[in-house]
């Protein structure tokens, strides 16, 4: 009996990653109700522990499930009296046997229609996030609100008053037209990098829900690039999480500190997962439609195949920058080109276009910009101009982690270490605060 | 001459029972003699969208405009069938092209 239990959880769990998001948005396309699509959509899975150990697990889970909920949706909307004109209105009010065979027919999936729903740009950006992960992933909203260390009463706020713009606001529940595709596709795969970004933010040993959010948004985009085929964005989105993920256990030590690339113990690098990076990359890259996502993909990719810091092809890497410059400019991207110019054709080269950067204004508060500009003047042996600088990246870091990393290369530069004062912490001294 | 009405209070003001059916009357009154030209219930400043142009790209924020300095300078009340179809109407509003922004704020259906 024991076994049986634990065979059903077991299939109840991995059914549950599967087909929560597909569950829910099918719901919703169908109720146009999210809260009650949710709530059904809990009730199914809770039900299927039960009568999964007493029947057996169906042959078609996820069906089983999608039709379990519906039925609950409308026991629900029978209860009351709008949503029995609802009902009527949807000609919903047949319940299905969930014991007939013809539960072997799969329903349509609505997953892309909720993702563009859920990114859709009239939401606040926090909120997109959010109810992404709400709805398609089936994190809760407790788990969600540790994720991104606010309240749970926060959290619920924020994702009511998403769903409650949506309805309000008629916010419609589609793949986007053609005109707007282009544009609303970007949007999602924003989220969906920041999601990523959220969790690789995180330091080895913090809340793991924070790391946890990097697998999230890699399945995520799994889906999304089955879902859109046609869009090699997405794939090269994957492929750059992916990519990034295979070095995530070696990007901080033991203690918590950042270890820079050029450091980190390549043969701990995940070498599958690298593979399959490069793989979807050379897949997507093949569609001829060239994007910011796959030329950041493809940098990663220089980085993850060098087999030794000082096989890096800095050559491609500042060609890919220059590139990524032209259709996605941004001062970040110019700042990360004149680091490769600097390791292509030494620090001056790239001391000089990090100075055009600086005096131009751009980034005047951005810690990596005086770091960068400090590891220049350190490799041409400006010492003393390079600890000044490197002092100053202190005081705009973000992280403990980050101040640590920067007041060791302060240690290597200058050699008195012991003397120097305590580096100043920022307002609140915690970890990523945003 | 033509004048538009603001009809303003604090956000967290629930109109009871009774001013509903004032208003009603307020409005037969004013269809009666003939000077009302539209108007409606709109719904709170959370479920606005500001639509404004950055750089010629079409830019979206949730909530009412921002700018302190920014008046309501017009308006207009269209019908449409979801809030891509008010964007892509408000994104074509002259006032754009001038540093100006489109607050588009849904009414109460009943």
């Amino acid at each position: 009996m024991g076994s049986v239990e634990a065979d059903v959880d077991a299939a109840v769990a991995e059914v549950f990653l599967a087909e929560w998001g597909k569950i829910v948005a099918t719901l919703i396309r169908v109720t146009g109700d999210w809260d009650l699509a949710e709530e059904s959509a809990q009730d199914a899975f809770a039900l299927a522990l039960d009568r999964w150990r007493r029947d057996g697990i169906p042959r078609n889970p996820g069906a089983w499930l999608t039709i379990t909920a519906r039925n609950r949706a409308i026991d629900q909307l029978r209860r009351n009296t709008s949503g029995a004109r609802k009902l009527r209105e949807m000609a919903l009010e047949s319940r299905i046997d969930h014991e007939s065979p013809e539960m072997a027919v799969l329903p349509e999936d609505y997953r892309l229609q909720l993702i563009f729903t859920c990114c859709h740009p009239a939401l606040p950006l926090e909120a997109r996030v959010a109810l992404t992960l709400r709805t398609l992933t089936g994190l809760t909203t407790a788990e969600i609100a540790r994720a991104f260390l606010v309240p749970e009463s926060t959290m619920a706020k924020r994702l009511a008053r998403a769903k409650q713009k949506i309805r309000n606001a008629a916010i419609p529940y589609r793949v986007p037209p053609a005109h707007l595709l282009p544009e609303r596709t970007g949007a999602v795969l924003a989220v969906l990098y920041l999601l990523f970004n959220e969790g690789y933010a995180a330091s080895s040993g913090a809340d793991l829900l924070r790391e946890n959010l990097c697998s999230e948004a890699i399945r995520l985009a799994r889906t999304l690039s089955h879902l859109m085929p046609d869009e090699p964005e997405a794939l090269g989105l994957l492929a750059l999480m992916i990519l990034h993920d295979a070095r995530r256990n070696t990007r901080v030590n033991e203690r918590g500190d950042l270890v820079p690339l050029e450091e980190q113990d390549r043969n701990r690098w995940d070498r599958e997962a690298i593979a399959e990076g490069v793989r979807l990359l050379d897949e997507a890259l093949a569609r001829g439609r060239v994007g910011p996502y796959q030329l950041q993909a493809a940098i990663a990719a220089c980085h993850a195949t060098a087999h030794d810091a000082s096989e890096t092809d800095w050559d491609d890497i500042a060609g890919l920058y220059g590139l990524l410059a032209r259709i996605a400019p941004s001062p970040v991207v110019e700042l990360n080109r004149a680091v490769a110019i600097g390791m292509r054709d030494g620090p001056a080269a790239g001391l000089k276009l990090i100075e055009q950067l600086d005096d131009a204004g751009a980034l005047t508060d951005y810690h990596l910009l005086a770091a960068a500009r400090a590891d220049l003047l350190r490799r041409l042996d400006r010492q003393a101009e390079a600890a000044a600088l490197y002092r100053e990246a202190i005081e705009l870091a973000r992280t403990d982690a980050e101040r640590r990393f920067l007041e060791r290369r302060i240690a290597e530069t200058s050699g008195r270490t012991r003397s120097l004062p305590p580096a100043r912490r920022n307002r609140s001294g915690s970890v990523a605060a945003s | 001459m033509k004048y538009m009405l603001l009809i303003c209070h604090d956000e967290t003001f629930e109109p009871p029972e009774s001013m509903v059916k004032d208003v009603l009357a307020w409005v037969d009154e004013m269809d009666r003699r003939g000077v009302r030209e539209g108007g409606g219930h709109l719904r709170p400043a959370s479920d606005a969208t500001t639509v404004r142009l950055q750089k010629g790209e079409v830019m979206l924020s949730d909530g009412p405009f921002a700018e302190t300095k920014e008046q309501v300078a017009g308006y207009a009340v269209i019908a449409c069938d979801n809030l891509d179809e008010a964007i892509e109407i408000s994104s074509s509003h002259p006032i754009l092209r001038y540093g100006g922004s489109v607050e588009v704020r849904p009414f109460w259906e009943a």
